[in-house]
């Protein structure tokens, strides 16, 4: 869409360009030079995940990215078990496979396991597949 | 017309507590030392007693963009190691005797600054001089560390590029609330802003959020007082010296009127026709 418009109106303003990475930058900056912030945030966030379905904690990443024109919190979380029935039933999809799937991946100690994706694949490139939208390709 | 070294500095009323400010931006070549001779002599025209410090060890300037390199034979190291006093090694100069240098050591290195000693000779010069303005070397390391500890309040000089505003977020974030940084944007270039190809003030600060204390647009002039060793601001007329004695009176408290309130794109042209005075 943007990419239409760029075509439309011609190339944007090099400024407007300079403001967006700027912007970008400089958040991912903030975050690197606010190390116990993120700690904090990756706690908080780990518990509020938690609350729902039984994790692997020592397991868990989160890290930031930037992509095309966002700063995006990446976060592979393996799920043990899902403990509670339909602890928080809000809507979200958390099929029973996938946790048992996870079990089974962070079972292996070799694998640094992908189990389930939270937010966006970090690896893809593509990247912009919107959150959850690949259950399964872990494997 | 003013006799050199041997003048001794005022030594007397120790009671004076001058404000010691120094001149910052992280990123090198954005205009900093000319910033600091400018303002020197901005403040000096009104009146103020100045000291400026090169703290810029090894790579010393200030005092050839002041005209003064054939008059230092002393430096900062000199004083701060003891072996000479600082009224022998200050440079009055030529054209305001109110306003004094401290030049840098030119063939010494930075970490060979005693932060600690550093810190009491600004103490000391502030109570001789209404000011003491310190250029910053570039960087974030020791030498910005001693440039910094005898300041209590901060001017960051930011050109509208990507890098430096970077590095004045950085700076900024490494110095913190205590020296209340405000905001210089050097070398801004209306007719760029225009087109939409260069940052504007109001693009810089929308990410740094300091207060604006001015602007100085990207002039000619300025590289040919440069090369001549006469800071554009000691000239009577002229939009950019009007701009720097506008920041020198925003730094001495007056009320300069609105050139740094936040302004739409589209007003930016007034304001900084407004900030330049009447001289277009």
């Amino acid at each position: 869409m943007i990419e239409f418009f760029r075509k439309l109106f011609g190339p944007t303003n090099s400024s407007q360009t300079a403001k967006e990475r700027l912007r970008l930058v400089l958040m991912t900056d903030h975050l690197s030079l606010a190390p116990d912030m993120i700690e904090q945030m990756k706690r908080d966030f780990i518990d509020v995940i938690a609350k729902y379905v039984e994790v692997d904690r020592d397991k868990i990443e989160i890290n930031f990215e930037q992509q095309d024109k966002a700063l995006a919190m990446l976060a592979n979380v393996p799920i043990l078990a899902v403990n509670r029935n339909g602890g928080g039933g809000d809507g979200k999809k958390r099929e029973e496979p996938e946790a048992v799937e996870a079990a089974a991946a962070t079972g292996s100690p070799a694998t640094p396991a992908l189990p389930r994706r939270r937010r966006r694949k970090k690896s893809a490139p593509a990247a912009v597949a919107p959150s959850n939208a690949s259950p399964a390709p872990a494997g | 017309m003013h006799e050199v070294q041997p003048e001794p500095v005022p030594t007397a009323q120790p009671a004076k507590r001058g404000r010691a400010i120094v001149i910052t931006s992280g990123k090198g070549g954005v205009g900093k030392t000319t910033t600091t001779a400018n303002l020197g002599h901005a403040l000096a025209a009104r009146g103020c007693s100045v000291a400026l410090i090169d703290a810029d060890v090894g790579l010393r300037n200030l005092d050839i963009v002041l005209g003064l390199e054939s008059r230092v034979k002393h430096n900062l190291l000199d004083v701060l190691d003891g072996t000479v006093e600082l009224d022998d090694a200050i440079v009055r100069d030529k054209h305001n005797a109110s306003l004094v240098l401290l030049a840098a050591a030119q063939t010494r290195e930075k970490d060979e600054v005693d932060t600690e000693k550093m810190k009491a000779l600004v103490e000391r010069m502030r109570e001789h001089y209404d000011y003491v303005i310190i250029d910053c070397p570039a960087g974030i390391e020791g030498g910005f560390k001693n440039a910094v500890v005898g300041a209590d309040e901060a001017i960051v000089v930011c050109t509208p590029e990507v890098s430096a505003v970077r590095d004045v977020d950085r700076v900024v974030g490494l110095l913190g609330n205590k020296f209340r940084p405000q905001l210089i944007v050097n070398r801004l270039r209306p007719a760029l802003v225009k087109k939409g190809k260069m940052l504007s003030v109001e693009d810089v600060n929308a990410i740094l959020r300091l207060p604006l204390l001015g602007v100085i647009a990207d002039e000619p002039e300025i590289i040919v007082t440069t090369n001549r060793g006469e800071p554009i601001a000691l000239r009577k007329d002229g939009a950019t010296a009007a701009a720097y004695h506008a920041i020198a009176a925003k730094i001495a408290g007056e009320d300069v009127a609105a050139p740094t309130v936040e302004i739409k794109e589209t007003g930016f042209f007034g304001r900084l026709g407004a900030m330049f005075g009447g001289a277009k």
